[in-house]
């Protein structure tokens, strides 16, 4: 690669910004994603699918299922679609999975090296724009049908709460309230989240409505997984609050999981939206 | 009609030394040990926006010396390089030891081919993952480079307080030992008389062993008061 060199090359010592993106396209273009590849409109590569984000005042929740489809195939059933953004932040991706991996690779290094050259993290504002930016550099393969479609989250230190960010395949960048879920089922969960988010909820509360949301897209969506007890495959699920973000592990998900599963066993549909009592006004 | 005067190469040489150690020797002094749990940076710096002290990567930090326009440039260049290899190869294939290599290089071309050299003396320290594999690289304004053991100190005091480390520091120190030590050496040598500094004065880091990705982290200013005691 064209940085193998034995002394700093000029590109290093220039003055530039703090981006770590502006920086790749001028020092090492080639090693920038989805800049070197020309994309055949009838290529297959594997699609993630579902992932779900609700917020509250304890920060951000956020779970994605585990499957990858290509066409009618399972192209994997054990792939990560969230993945920790920076200390504070949290990224979910659906789309095509490779160049999606990728992306997600280069904001976790682009936020990491602006707080490395700055001494201080971006905000929860600058980092949801500067992934709108690298995502419009996909621009050109969305258009011919690879495109990958991120959900952004995470705890905005300034303002004391979570907050939640969606993108269309153009880089336009949506700030939304309460929830919401991209990938083919994210109809589903959407559904789901409308009549199971509690804006008061616990973060406890937050991660099983997240499952149950996420259960209910595997329901109807078939390049959606739903737990697969057999192997001990379970969602994948991240929490940023104050104290910055956490992975949940196996262990914990499949605490959460296997009383989910059994509840639906008695009410394969899930829990019952509460309701006006009939008569009562209110 | 004027006639050049000729240079020996050699009198270029060593004019460009001693203005470079000139520059270096009148700034406040930093030193790096390790210590049981990681690497400790103490830098005697009374701001906290410019740092002498700063992190590279996921166990590499950077500490320098000198006119800071010139190390902050080298800085930036290293966490360019860092971010670039680790984002192309792997996180675990970025080294103090490539970053040391490019940085005397770097140093070493702008010693003979400008007509200024840097006055700036750097150290990229790499936390191993037990002590054995720690390492110092001290790096001087015309490119040299010496791997050090286990403690290493640079600015205008760098030679007493050096010294002084050959006798009091030891391997398996205590974050309170060394930060202690760190401090009382800068107070006694690295000024005019003997000072007592206090954490308003003082830019304090490690890098902790133990931690899983970044281990770089700065000491606060309260917490610097309770090491001190």
């Amino acid at each position: 690669m064209s940085f193998e060199h034995r002394a700093l090359q000029v590109a290093f010592t220039a003055p530039r910004s703090s981006s770590f993106a502006e920086f790749l396209a001028t020092a090492a273009p080639a090693a920038l994603p989805s800049m070197n590849v020309i994309a055949d409109p009838g290529i297959h590569a594997p699609h993630g699918t579902t992932i779900v984000a609700l917020r509250g005042d304890f920060g951000a929740v956020m779970a994605g299922d585990r499957r990858a489809t290509m066409g009618n195939v399972i192209a994997q059933r054990d792939i990560e679609k969230v993945f920790e953004a920076d200390r504070h932040s949290l990224i979910g991706i659906a789309g095509t999975a490779g160049l999606a991996i990728e992306l997600v690779r280069l904001f976790q290094v682009e936020l990491e090296h602006y707080e490395k050259i700055e001494g201080v993290p971006l905000s929860l504002d600058g980092k949801a724009n500067r992934l709108a930016s690298l995502l419009r550099g996909n621009l050109g393969l969305a258009l011919q049908g690879l495109s990958v479609v991120p959900l952004f989250a995470g705890y905005d230190i300034d303002r004391g709460r979570g907050r939640i960010f969606s993108y269309d395949v153009t880089g336009g960048r949506y700030e939304e309230h309460d929830f919401y879920a991209v990938g083919s089922g994210s109809f589903f969960a959407r559904g789901s989240l409308k009549k199971l988010y509690r804006p008061d909820a616990s973060a406890d509360l937050a991660i099983d409505t997240a499952l149950e949301a996420l259960y209910d897209a595997a329901d109807d969506d078939s390049a959606t997984a739903g737990p697969d007890m057999a192997r001990r495959i379970f969602p994948i699920v991240g929490i940023a609050t104050a104290d910055g973000v956490r992975m949940l592990d196996t262990d914990e998900v499949e605490a959460r999981v296997a009383p989910l599963v059994a509840r639906r066993m008695t009410r394969p549909n899930g829990p019952f939206a509460a309701q006006p009592e009939e008569g009562s006004s209110s | 009609m004027s006639m050049p005067f000729y240079v020996s190469p050699e009198q270029i040489i060593k004019d460009k030394a001693d203005y470079a150690r000139k520059g270096i020797a009148r700034g406040r002094s930093v030193i790096v040990v390790e210590y049981d749990e990681g690497i400790l940076f103490v830098a005697e710096n009374p701001s906290r926006a410019l740092h002498k002290i700063s992190e590279i990567y996921d166990r590499i930090a950077f500490a320098a010396v000198g006119k800071y326009n010139e190390f902050e440039n080298l800085r930036v260049a290293g966490v360019r390089l860092a971010d670039m290899r680790g984002y192309s190869y792997d996180r675990r294939d970025v080294s103090g030891r490539s970053l040391a290599n490019a940085y005397a290089q770097t140093l070493g071309t702008i010693f003979t081919e400008t007509p200024k050299p840097y006055e700036v003396e750097i150290v990229v320290a790499e936390v191993g993952q037990t002590s054995d594999g720690d390492q110092l690289y001290r790096l001087t304004f015309d490119g040299s480079v010496a791997d050090e053991h286990g403690y290493v100190a640079m600015g205008g005091s760098a030679d007493a307080i050096t010294l002084a480390l050959s006798t009091e520091w030891r391997e398996g120190l205590t974050i309170v030992q060394a930060v202690r030590l760190a401090v009382d050496l800068l107070g006694k040598h690295g000024g005019e008389g003997e000072r007592h500094l206090g954490p308003g004065e003082l830019e304090v880091a490690v890098l902790e062993r133990s931690l899983p990705r970044r281990t770089f982290s700065r000491i606060s200013r309260s917490r610097l008061a309770e090491l001190l005691g």
